[in-house]
């Protein structure tokens, strides 16, 4: 069995903000294990995403949902489309244990998105929980902590 | 500016028609002001839930009718409603939005302070204010003033900001049915807020929004791109009969039914603006049974009664004007208005106390699907909103219509229950949004001229 190095860790959160920023989210998709979740918590430091509100708390189903949304005839709130940029800090590895398949990055990353004439910024830490599917890397939680997790917001339509 | 409406309620009235209401009640900033001073101040606006302020000393910070409140639980075990405003300079007194103060408020600007029912405690230096009239003086006698009149409803908390005016059990009248059947769905008849509620900035008139919670011609066109893919999507999938629809589906297909099922669930309408969506059936009907909690509602209520409340389905209840609440999931959400284009949203859950936690797993879902500033299903509505702000500043053509279903002599303080696509509803909203505003413009005026 191929091991991951630190550096394809790394890697993959470089090109998973790529793959978001091109718009190619079919490819996105692919970036997931099965049984994953894209979690977004609407607490500082929220530790139950089931019992509680989280502002995203998305499975395959809904992130596939949220991907053909976009590409909709009569998705009114994307006519225009919103475009986005990430800058990433360098990921930290957080965890890296091939024996128990842990692996865990730490990235500071700020997040603009566009649509008309508005455009806003946010910050976040995000933290990517890989696991290996048949020898290929893949994403089973991104955690998105949002530095304003407790603003109100207008619409946020990508992902950060 | 202009003043176009300000002391002139007659202005103000002919911008409601029984069919139709003027573009101005969206759009105009002195209409803004007119609707917090006199609306907002006369009715029973919603503020928080006792399950917020748990402890004496708790308190929590928002805003009604445009004005900084606080609500403190005291150690007499009862809730006060505040103004937000330390009467020597108007520092706000708390800007957190919720905490433990202990015994008292203090001012962080000179340390003032205030017992947590309002009651001016001590100020430094006392003695500087000797013989200079103080006690005389706004500030001398105020504390933190409360709010005209309060009350606590099964822990919900409701203030009316002005001193005199009509009660709450007339305001309300068999309304708080649906608040009554949110409750009991809890097997001891007790809600508590579950976590922080979801903050949704709307570029558009409050009003908008109170209009759409009972807008039943716009789900299957506004979200055919969030719901109509998710049908669309689980109709592709490969399935057999051990399946189970994730609970997403349940909560988030409904959206797509056809006009007919939105026609025959019926709406009702109490007086004052109040009314429902949902009387035969809802979106909400068809969720999957949470194993064991029909058993602890029998248990606690007998089985028939039991099965009377959870066979309510009510879908959006609101209570003019600035709420809106979901028994069958427990939800409510808050329309705070901070400019004519501008409105601050809260959604807050509730965990049924008692009851598993199933339920609150799926209220928590449904928020973040359909209300979160992270929803597909809210930006389009949200996107129709600002549409409709944006537009309403087309000069030519000046009233919106709220015409469906419509009949001349149509008396709004009848209950009636009517087909689901009507827009009743929201002429009721009208008719009593011009009710309190002009009337208590009238009170004011009088009381200018016996001045």
């Amino acid at each position: 069995m191929t091991l991951p190095t630190r550096d394809d860790l790394i890697d993959l959160v470089y090109h998973e903000a790529r793959v978001i920023d091109e718009g190619r989210f079919d490819e996105w998709l692919e970036l997931w294990a099965a049984d994953s979740y894209y979690w977004m918590p609407l607490d500082y430091q929220q530790e139950d995403p089931k019992n509680m509100t989280s502002l995203m708390y998305e499975d395959a189903f809904l992130r596939k949902l949220r991907v053909e949304r976009l590409k909709g005839l009569r998705t009114f709130s994307q006519k225009p489309k919103s475009r986005c940029s990430h800058v990433l800090n360098r990921p930290s590895v957080e965890a890296f244990d091939p024996k128990a398949g842990e692996f865990v990055t730490r990235t500071a990353v700020h997040y603009v998105e566009t649509r008309l004439d508005d455009q806003f910024l946010l910050a976040a830490t995000v933290h990517h929980h890989f696991e290996m599917v048949e020898d290929e890397l893949k994403i089973k939680l991104k955690r998105v902590d949002l530095l304003n997790c407790d603003a109100a917001f207008g619409n946020i339509q990508l992902f950060i | 500016m202009t003043m176009k409406y300000k002391d002139n309620p007659q202005a103000v009235a002919d911008l409601v028609r029984p069919a139709e209401v003027h573009r101005d009640l969206y759009i105009d900033d002195e209409v803004f002001e007119l609707e917090m001073k006199h609306l907002f101040a006369s009715t029973w606006v919603y503020v928080g839930h006792e399950s917020q302020v748990p402890n004496a000393g708790d308190y929590f910070a928002t805003e009604v009718a445009a004005q900084p409140i606080l609500l403190a639980r005291h150690t007499d075990g009862e809730v006060y409603v505040l103004h937000n405003r330390c009467p020597h300079k108007g520092t706000k007194i708390v800007i957190d939005r919720a905490g433990n103060t202990g015994k008292f408020f203090r001012c962080p600007y000179h340390a003032w302070s205030f017992r947590t029912n309002g009651k001016l405690l001590a100020i430094p230096l006392k003695k500087g204010y000797k013989d200079t009239g103080f006690e005389q003086s706004e500030a001398g006698q105020s504390g933190l003033p409360p709010v005209g009149a309060v009350k606590n409803y099964r822990g919900f908390i409701f203030v009316r900001m002005k001193q005199e005016g009509i009660s709450f059990e007339d305001f309300f009248g068999g309304s708080l049915s649906s608040l009554d059947n949110m409750i009991d769905r809890s097997p001891v008849g007790k809600l508590e807020v579950a976590g922080p509620p979801l903050r949704y900035m709307h570029s558009c008139n409050w009003k908008m929004l109170v209009d759409n919670q009972t807008d039943t011609c716009h789900p299957m066109v506004a979200h055919e791109s969030s719901a109509g893919t998710a049908v669309e999507i689980w109709e592709s999938l490969e399935k057999d009969e051990n399946t189970k629809t994730p609970m997403a589906m349940e909560v988030i297909a409904p959206f797509m039914s056809p006009y007919e099922f939105f026609e025959d669930m019926g709406i009702r309408t109490w007086p004052n603006g109040h009314g429902h969506t949902g009387v035969h059936h809802s979106i909400h009907s068809d969720y999957s049974a949470i194993p064991g909690y029909l058993e602890m509602m029998a248990e606690a209520y007998g089985e028939e009664r039991a099965k009377a409340i959870l066979g309510e389905n009510r879908h959006n209840t609101v209570y003019f004007p600035n709420i809106m609440i979901k028994g069958p999931i427990q939800q409510l959400r808050v329309f705070i208005p901070l400019a004519a284009n501008k409105t601050l949203v809260e959604s807050y859950i509730f965990r049924l106390v008692g009851a598993p936690d199933m339920l609150l797993e799926r209220t928590a879902m449904y928020n973040r699907l359909i209300n979160a500033p992270t929803s597909i299903v809210g930006h389009d509505d949200l996107e129709m909103y600002e549409r409709a702000q944006e537009g309403l500043h087309c000069q030519e053509l000046e009233w919106v219509n709220v015409q469906r279903l419509y009949e001349e002599g149509e008396d709004l303080d009848l209950e009636a229950v009517e087909n689901g696509t009507t827009e009743r509803q929201m002429r009721n909203q009208f008719h009593a949004w011009k009710k309190f505003t002009v009337e208590s413009m009238e009170a004011e005026a009088r009381d200018l001229a016996d001045a």
